[in-house]
């Protein structure tokens, strides 16, 4: 736009300018620690910038202030108690963690999930793609200043996690999914509320982007600002909408589609500059793809189980246990000890919200995994944080650290 | 994945190209696997890397306590344009945890490594900054490992609180 | 035009109120009015004791200087945005609409420590965050509260692992809030109850609260310390911060 491109014109002809270092008046470079307690940082996130000025010449993050031991603490349960610990390492897309284990378990496993299973995760995990969208738009408003769009973005997050309330009874980190399927069908009602979200959600969509998208300030902020191109994103391992900004379309739940999504008509929002105003328009326009998933699976949610009926890996029904022994005796083997899973290593990669989300469990043939390893997108993410800044403003680090969309518990783990 | 008899193909090819790197195949469930030796990790990165597998999706590491040599780097590689993944994995033992580091071939190895480092202990020679990265820069010990406990303190109830403040498990 | 100028004891207004206009609810408006001529007499000195004394115990309430300031301090905490893990989302949530603190006051969140009175620990606490966390709670001024969000502070909730350590350890906490994550409204329902706290306890700052003189750090015995420390965990301890020192404070 070209008064986007004046304004920076304007911007640049007063006294600061991107000159290399050496060059210009200033030689000093200031280091300064950013975090890990800062309102800008999302979550806890230490940066330690080098700055000439206010162009930041070099950033080195330091992470780990929040590092869990998830995976050493997975070692240590059964299979189907890793779920809950392996939901809390990235805290916003709690459905997409279950998701990569589960589906690294049944692969070992050889079970097959059935396919009512596959369109209710489907539709669990595009609306907790919604809500992650929905957090990362509110925080990164209020980051570059437009803070009323916090409030608008956490009350649709509080429709979706009624939803969320509804189907499992927990709003975060709900257990939802469980090796095999999903603990429990769906409740009478939940398709008519799910209905009606998706009738407004893309009406609310268009109302965050009036909100935003004529802001001159916002446009300026993000437009042109912090680009990278798709050879150094490859490169260092950049997977999802920083990468689909950049234009390269890839898209694990297209390019090798799991869980039923190739029976869903969808479009891959792909930028064309890979700068911040990409980010922020695909990560928005996947809004409104993850509503259109979302309506097909409600219309064409098959007949079925809701969890593979083999009873060695599955809980049985509890009407069964009244009737039934083996039902007792596999519910009893269950949860006391869990089932096993014969050795093997399994790498299971999804498209989660920020990237692709791959979990790889080691099974020793015992009732608990032998290794389990999330491969986060956000940690190789953050890779690509100081090629982006660097001869930027702070400014412009703290716009694109929002566009980044880091979670610092997947970061950490 | 390339299934079992790509799989061979690939493993023959690189017998071939750098002899003694590879050490079996193995195909599980849909995943292929080369288990290689450490000291060839970069020749059959970068053969694969000609082939196609041009994106090193993950890094990671494993224990494989009790059976020596109890380190695995597993390296799963990526072919975007053919959507095809091969893994490859390097098994080091305690005693001589180092293996070359694949930073400038893949620059997404950067944090991984340190990460592996910090979990296990394996030492990747040629990295630039090999310190640790989720554990606090004195930390002693490489947590991931099986010989190391899990660690934790006794939650402080009322009853035990005289007792037990200030133990650590 | 000439002003009447008669108390309302005198005026004519008590034995016939005015009519109300047409519409208007009758008694109210001459309720209004009548209160108007109340507050009219008792600032021009006119009224008598008894109208006075009636007069003072329904519009003035008196209480202890300790007592006021502890309510205001309850109503108007300043948290600070202290967000580390899961629970952070669920304490922003609690600032949206639904369960919106901005109805008790809250809603300043301030991103300084030094500006903020109330550190809302929300999320777990790892073994690197622990120092960082006590510097910015020594960074706060007196009187300050702390409310330890969620299971994984107070205890370490789920993950009871090498890498994280539960809030206690470290800080003195007025509230804990279980959950994982605890619900908006349980957060808010802990806030509420330390505003309870606050304001029937008129005594301020922690050291008062708890009757400490400070904070000690108990280290583990090391093997090279063995030697010079007795095992006895009353002794066995190394003091941060000796009585009467408020250096680190």
């Amino acid at each position: 736009m070209s008064t986007a491109s004046e304004y920076r014109k304007r911007e640049e002809s007063i006294t600061m300018s991107a000159e290399p270092a050496g060059q210009s008046r200033s030689h000093e470079l200031l280091t300064l620690n950013i975090g890990p307690h800062h309102p800008a940082t999302h979550g806890v996130l230490r940066l330690i910038a080098t700055l000439e000025g206010e162009i930041v010449r070099d950033i080195r993050p330091v992470i780990g202030y929040v590092h869990t031991g998830i995976e050493k603490t997975a070692e240590d349960k059964s299979y189907w108690k890793v779920i809950p610990v392996i939901e809390r390492m990235d805290y916003v897309s709690y459905y997409f963690n279950a998701m990569a284990y589960c589906g690294a378990v049944e692969t070992l496993l050889g079970i097959e999930v059935p396919p009512r299973a596959q369109y209710l995760r489907v539709l669990h995990l595009e609306l907790n793609r919604i809500v992650s969208h929905l957090i990362w738009l509110g925080t990164s408003a209020l980051d570059l200043g437009a803070m009323s769009m916090f409030w608008y973005c956490f009350r649709e997050r509080e429709t979706i996690l009624d939803l969320f309330e509804m189907s499992s009874g927990a709003r975060m980190h709900t257990r939802y999914f469980q090796v095999g399927g999903v603990i429990e069908d769906i409740p009478p009602g939940f398709a008519a509320k799910v209905a009606a979200f998706c009738k407004e959600m893309p009406t609310r969509a268009d109302q965050y982007a009036d909100l935003l998208e004529k802001n001159e300030i916002l446009l300026s902020r993000l437009r042109g600002t912090c680009p990278l191109d798709e050879e150094t994103l490859l490169s260092l391992g950049v997977t999802g909408p920083l990468l689909r900004a950049s234009g390269n379309p890839w898209d694990l739940r297209k390019a090798h589609p799991y869980s039923s999504y190739d029976h869903f008509d969808f479009k891959i929002p792909v930028g064309t500059e890979g700068d911040n105003y990409d980010r922020f328009r695909v990560r928005h326009a996947e809004l409104y793809e993850s509503t259109k998933i979302i309506e097909q699976a409600l219309a064409g949610l098959p007949e079925g189980p809701h969890i593979v009926t083999d009873r060695k890996v599955a809980l049985p029904p509890r009407h069964e246990l009244a009737t039934s022994m083996e039902a007792l005796i596999h519910h009893f083997k269950l949860v006391t000890e869990g089932f096993r899973v014969p050795p093997g290593e399994c790498y299971y990669p999804i498209e989660s919200a920020r990237g692709e989300l791959g979990c790889f469990v080691r099974a020793d043939g015992s009732a608990k995994p032998a290794r389990v390893h999330m491969r986060d997108p956000s940690f190789v993410n953050l890779q690509a944080t100081a090629p982006m800044v660097k001869d930027s403003y702070i400014a412009d680090l703290i716009a694109t650290l929002a566009m980044i969309d880091p979670i610092l518990g997947g970061v950490d783990r | 994945m390339p299934d079992a008899t790509g799989l061979e193909l690939i493993a023959q090819e690189l017998r071939t190209a750098a002899a003694d790197s590879i050490l079996d195949t193995s195909f599980h469930r849909g995943r292929a696997e080369l288990r290689i030796e450490p000291s060839s990790n970069r020749e059959v990165l970068a053969h694969l890397r000609a082939k196609g597998y041009r994106s090193l999706a993950s890094l990671h590491g494993v224990d494989y306590e009790p059976e020596e040599p109890r380190l695995g780097v597993i390296y799963e590689m990526l072919d975007m344009v053919n959507v095809d993944r091969i893994s490859v994995k390097a098994r080091v033992s305690i005693a001589e945890p180092k293996i070359a580091s694949v930073v400038d071939m893949f620059p997404t190895a950067d944090f991984q490594e340190r990460e592996v480092y910090d979990m296990f202990g394996v030492e990747f020679e040629g990295h630039p900054d090999l310190r640790r990265i989720l554990m606090p820069e004195d930390y002693e010990g490489f947590p991931q490992r099986r010989d190391f406990p899990v660690g934790g303190e006794p939650v402080l109830f009322t009853f035990n609180e005289e007792q037990n403040y200030g133990k650590f498990v | 035009m000439e002003i009447k100028r008669e108390p309302l004891a005198q005026s004519s207004i008590l034995t016939n109120p005015t009519p109300p206009a047409s519409g208007s609810n009758p008694t109210k408006v001459s309720d209004f009015r009548i209160r108007q001529l109340n507050a009219r007499d008792m600032l021009r000195g006119d009224m008598d004791d008894e109208a006075l004394q009636q007069f003072i115990d329904q519009a003035i309430v008196t209480t202890t200087v300790d007592k006021a300031v502890a309510w205001a301090r309850g109503n108007s905490f300043f948290p600070l945005t202290f967000g580390l893990a899961c629970c952070a989302i669920e304490m922003m949530s609690i600032v949206g609409m639904r369960v919106d603190i901005a109805r008790f006051g809250f809603e300043a969140f301030r991103a300084s420590p030094r500006q903020s009175d109330l550190i809302l620990l929300s999320g777990r606490v790892s073994m690197k965050m622990a120092p960082v966390i006590r510097r910015i709670w020594d960074q706060m001024l007196e009187p300050k509260y702390a409310i330890s969000m969620g299971a994984c502070c107070s205890s370490t909730g789920v993950f009871n692992n090498y890498a994280l350590v539960p809030s206690d350890k470290f800080m003195p906490i007025d509230v804990h809030v279980p959950g994982c994550p605890p619900r908006p409204e349980a957060l808010a329902h802990g806030i509420l109850r330390l505003r309870e706290k606050v304001q029937g306890n008129a005594k301020q700052g922690w050291r008062e609260r708890y009757d400490a003189v400070g904070t000690e750090e108990i280290l583990p015995p090391t093997d090279r310390d063995l030697e010079h420390v007795e095992t006895d965990l009353d002794t066995a301890h190394i003091s941060v911060f000796k009585p009467g020192d408020t250096a680190g404070a």
